[in-house]
């Protein structure tokens, strides 16, 4: 008997490897997702690696250089039509390419550049025990004021792992927008959410109320997520796909193949409104709609200023791409279901963001329940259901993330012996000591506040006006008396910094780096260039509104 | 292309404005310097759009028109009729007075920081509430007006909430408190007024698709462009309560009060003789045109509003004891008036209205500049602080009753002109409300003559004893405004000549005609 004979007794030929078709995976068209993640992961490896006098140096460094690349790559994408014409879904159906994916993939990475500025700012503190010190903490994990922290803060243990955990949530966010089926849509909610976590307990300052902050969010975070996987486990159920043009093909009635496991559930509306809501409150919670809004203030309050910053407008920017795209690509067809419910939504949220922001007294809070009413804007747009809505919610992203981060990262500059003075009645009179600090953040105030000639208000005019064309007239009226509300906090900040006389030991302006100063030279910049001639933005944006699926 | 003048009248004043806060802190004087002659260069452009402006000619001229906005449907679209015209004026006319007269206004306290720019940032201001008045004078298209209507506000709040009288009575910390809490009115009332014009105007694109004055009032008038009644009706609602806001009128006129009494005297005039004008104005162009059928609708309303805002300012007036209140307070009676020509939909009524606003602005300008003067001597606002100032300053108390009688529209001075306008054109269409109407002149001859009596007559108070009369700056600022008073009153062809062609046109837009003179037969 030949070997071979014998060993066809006990073995079988299999069909040969070739048969098995290697997954098929564009590249170049995620690139900008890839970028940055494999910037992420040699982070990681520098952070072990490189010795610590270099280390700050080296992750600022690979942190630029990812995300110019990948904004490069980004722009490289839609220059090559990637937005428009050729836009496709690459990755075996995981993961879209088309405009609204790049233009908030875009918007997701300058934001992240000029997040990390303040990231990486470290003279706004004095150095300790000649060491220069950032917003971050030592040693997270060591108990607030316990020996082993103080020792951690003596030996200058770096605070550097910030960088990857920005990257990785810059990484994460940028699938997130482009997710077209729901596995990757909860694994990049995953990805983008647990660094920001972490990020949230890091303040080196207030460590409790900052780990306070990240276990509120991580708790109410999770809840969330088993929410949106509960949800996206009924709508398999529901269509026998996670994929987005599967279901939403099966919402509208056309039927393919019935997997006969799922013959009893496939097409079952119960499945789908349950697993739709479930999946759209885990979305509407990471905007901070209302009523999902509860962990936003103390977060934001909590968390080290410059993750507050990069999280309120990154974060937001996102989610409010997933959440379009869940709703226009996949749920289209439910329009008339979820429609009355996202009118609900957005109205109380621009109602209670506007009208609790009154009652705070912390700088940060009020910007917090600021964002509330402003995700109640957006949603405005968001219900539009036309072109015009898309456009005009990519718009006030794009223009809201920038004045955001310049807002906290000028509320970084303000501080007095203990830290930053957040506490509003600390701003007073700080007009007359910096009218220049004091100007800059009057004009994000009144971006926020929507006032003419600002970006505000031109990404405030856009959803509106998508809104009214859509059929949402009451809601408009809704957005401007909420808007007239929400103008009296803003105001009143203004009337502190400028008509209050200084405090005689109020907190005072630390010089910084040119790295924030860069961050908030950019926000003011963009600010009132969007304001002023939003033509060319609006146009990208139009250009930009068009799903793929 | 010909030369934008419309855009350089209103550049002009912006650019001043910013090079006036670049100058450094040290150099003060040169800022306010600065500031005079921009101002006066924007006057002399003002005076050649006048002398450009044909008013036989076409409605609006001097036109200029640009893409700007194409994804909202906005352009840059400028044009000038005859009442934008006087308006423009009026405004270029005031500026240099009101930054005369604020000359020593902001120089800066010994607190704040070697940066802090109190003086610079004063003029500036001036400037930046000039130049935007000007271009909402001259917007033919409504997004371009709302911005600049609704981004007026933020450096008028500056000027209200930043700058006050420097003496109070109850202290510098007690005026500041008082002088933030009226800028936050002023500023919350109108903000509130815009948003929801904001809504009205967004409502309007989505029934009209453009944003164009001319086009949607042409496609108005041609019948292309159909509005059913109930959305007319929602729009010009939205329209009028922001400018009801701003004119002011009853019961929407609770911040001027506050606002012009906190403010100094300059800022003032700025609020009440320019700023508010843009209320008033924007009722002739845009509610009028842009909804004709609503605007007929809402006029009893609106009518017995004006009457009331023309009484209810006029007997609260007689009860103030601060000067500058009462002088708003007279304002709101004033803006009554000028509403209540407005809608009373004559062409007498209108043209008076328009003339109203020119005039208005001139002598309340007059007033309110002197009384700033007489408040600064003395350091108080109370009438009851004053007395017997004739004696000792002849010509800053001959300057003020002039001022005073302007305001109380006696004839030979150009109020009167006005308000007889206004009230014939009243009349011969609402009797009734004419004659109430009359009352007001009543209760202005009777609170201007008891505030100059109180103020000027009678015992020398021993705190005025030592009262100095008008220097050469302040006299400066008060002749020209008492000649063109004079003038204005004896000779009023002018402003009328340019005003009335635009008022028949509007007068055309509402599809409304004058009312035939009646005489009964005689049996």
């Amino acid at each position: 008997m030949s070997t071979a004979a014998v060993h066809s007794l006990w073995t079988t030929a299999a069909d040969p490897i070739a048969k098995i078709e290697a997954p098929k995976i564009e590249y170049g068209q995620l690139a900008p997702t890839l970028i940055v993640a494999g910037a992420a992961l040699i982070g990681v490896l520098v952070e072990a690696f490189v010795p610590r006098k270099s280390r700050y140096y080296a992750q600022v460094f690979v942190s630029v250089v990812a995300l110019c690349a990948a904004f490069a790559a980004v722009v490289g994408l839609a220059a090559g039509g990637y937005g428009t014409t050729r836009a496709h879904v690459a990755a075996m159906g995981a993961v879209a390419v088309d405009g609204p994916a790049l233009f908030l993939q875009g918007t997701i990475l300058l934001a992240g550049l000029v997040g990390l500025f303040t990231f990486a700012e470290r003279r706004l503190d004095p150095a300790a025990h000649g060491n220069r010190v950032d917003s971050f903490a030592a040693q997270a994990s060591a108990v607030p004021g316990s020996d082993t922290e103080k020792a951690a803060v003596r030996a200058g243990f770096t605070t550097t792992e910030v960088f990857p955990l920005l990257l990785f949530a810059v990484a994460g966010m940028l699938v997130f927008t482009s997710a077209n089926d729901l596995l990757t849509l909860f694994v990049a909610l995953e990805v983008f959410s647990l660094p920001l976590y972490l990020l949230c307990a890091l303040a080196r300052r207030r460590r409790l109320m900052s780990q306070e902050a990240a276990v509120k969010y991580f708790l109410l975070g999770a809840f969330a997520s088993a929410f949106t996987l509960f949800g996206i486990a009924l709508l398999y159920g529901y269509a026998g796909s996670v994929s987005y043009g599967t279901i939403a093909q099966v919402v509208e009635g056309k039927v393919s193949t019935v997997d006969p496991a799922l013959a009893n559930t496939t097409g079952n509306d119960v499945l789908l409104l349950i697993g739709a809501a479930m999946v759209v409150m885990g979305l509407l919670f990471k905007v901070g709609a209302v009523p999902f809004h509860m962990w936003t203030p103390d977060v934001y309050q909590g968390a080290p200023t410059p993750v507050t910053g990069f999280m309120a407008a990154a974060t937001k920017v996102a989610a409010f791409g997933a959440l379009l795209r869940l709703l226009y690509v996949v749920l289209p067809g439910l329009r008339w279901d979820w429609r009355p419910v996202m009118w609900g939504v957005a109205i109380l949220t621009m109602v209670v963001g506007a009208i609790v922001a009154i009652t705070q007294t912390d700088i940060k809070r009020l910007l917090a329940y600021s964002s509330i009413a402003h995700a109640g804007f957006i949603l405005a747009g968001v219900i539009a259901t036309s072109k015009d809505g898309v456009s005009s919610v990519l718009f006030y992203l794009a223009a809201y993330s920038f004045v955001t981060v310049g807002a906290f990262a000028v509320v970084t500059l303000v501080r007095d012996a203990g830290g930053e003075a957040t506490h509003l009645s600390r701003w007073a009179g700080l007009g007359r000591r910096s009218p220049l600090v004091a100007a800059v953040f009057a004009v994000f105030l009144l971006a926020f506040a929507g006032i003419p000639l600002t970006s505000g208000f031109a990404g405030k005019f856009a959803v509106f006006k998508a809104a009214a064309e859509g059929g949402a007239a009451p809601l408009v009226v809704v957005g401007v008396l909420a808007s007239a509300v929400a103008a009296f906090f803003y105001i009143r900040v203004i009337v502190l910094m400028f008509f209050n006389e200084p405090r005689p030991e109020g907190p005072t302006v630390a010089v910084p780096s040119p790295l924030t100063v860069t961050a908030i030279g950019i926000g003011v910049v963009v600010t009132i260039a969007l304001g002023v001639a939003p033509q060319y933005f609006l146009d990208l944006a139009d250009q930009a509104a068009v799903f793929v699926r | 292309m010909s030369f934008p003048l419309l855009t350089t009248t209103a550049v002009l004043p912006a650019v001043g404005a910013v090079a006036t806060a670049a100058v450094p802190a040290g150099r003060r004087t040169a800022a306010k310097w600065l500031a005079l002659l921009v101002s006066l260069a924007t006057f002399f452009l003002a005076v050649a759009v006048a002398v450009r402006y044909d008013p036989d000619g076409a409605r609006y001229q001097l036109t200029e028109s640009h893409a700007w906005i194409s994804a909202f449907g906005v352009r840059y679209q400028l044009g000038v009729d005859g009442i934008g015209v006087a308006l423009i004026a009026l405004t270029a006319l005031l500026i240099p007075f009101v930054i005369l007269a604020g000359w020593h206004d902001a120089d800066p306290l010994e607190t704040g920081s070697r940066r802090w720019r109190p003086t610079q940032g004063f003029f500036a201001l001036i400037l930046a509430v000039e130049a935007m008045v000007i271009i909402s004078f001259e917007a033919t298209d409504v997004f371009l007006f709302y911005i600049f209507f609704e981004a007026m506000l933020i450096p008028m709040y500056f000027l209200i909430g930043g700058f006050g009288d420097r003496a109070h009575e109850h202290g510098e910390e007690t005026a500041a408190a008082q002088r933030s809490y009226a800028a936050v009115k002023f500023l919350l009332y109108n903000l509130a007024g815009g948003l929801i014009m904001l809504a009205a105007v967004i409502g309007l694109y989505v029934v009209a698709g453009t944003f164009s004055l001319t086009e949607i009032a042409q496609a108005r008038a041609d019948g292309s462009l159909s509005m059913a009644t109930s959305t007319e009706r929602w729009l010009f609602l939205g329209f009028f309560f922001a400018f009801a806001v701003k004119a002011p009128l009853w019961p929407l006129h609770t911040w001027l009060p506050g606002a012009m009494g906190e403010a100094t005297a300059p800022v003032a005039v700025l609020i009440t003789a320019v700023v508010d004008k843009v209320g008033t104005f924007a009722m002739l162009r845009f509610c009028l045109q842009l909804f004709p059928e609503a605007s007929r609708w809402a006029t009893p309303v609106i009518l017995v509003l004006a009457l009331i805002s023309i009484l209810y300012g006029a007997l609260l007036a007689v009860a103030q004891r601060d000067i500058k209140r009462l002088v708003a307070y007279a304002s709101i009676s004033h803006f009554g008036f000028i509403i209540l020509g407005i809608f009373a939909m004559t062409s007498q009524g209108q043209s008076g209205a328009t003339l109203y606003m020119v005039n208005h602005g001139i002598s309340t300008a007059a007033l309110l500049l002197v009384a700033g003067f007489l408040i600064s001597r003395r350091g108080s606002r109370l009438i009851a602080d004053y007395g017997g100032v004739q004696k000792v300053a002849p010509v800053l108390a001959g300057t003020f009753l002039i001022g005073g009688l302007a305001t109380l529209s006696l004839p030979g001075l150009a109020p009167f002109v006005s308000e007889f306008l206004v009230l014939v054109g009243t009349f011969t269409r609402h009797p009734v409300i004419g004659v109430l109407a009359t009352l007001g002149i009543v209760l202005a001859a009777l609170y201007t003559l008891v505030l100059y009596q109180r103020t000027m007559t009678g015992p020398v108070r021993p705190e005025v004893t030592a009262m100095p009369d008008l220097r050469v700056r302040e006299l400066v600022v008060v002749t020209p405004l008492i000649v063109l008073l004079v003038f204005l009153g004896v000779y009023p062809k002018p402003v009328a000549d340019i005003v009335n062609p635009a008022v028949q046109q509007t007068m055309s837009d509402v599809h409304t005609t004058d009312p035939r003179p009646e005489v009964e037969a005689a049996k």
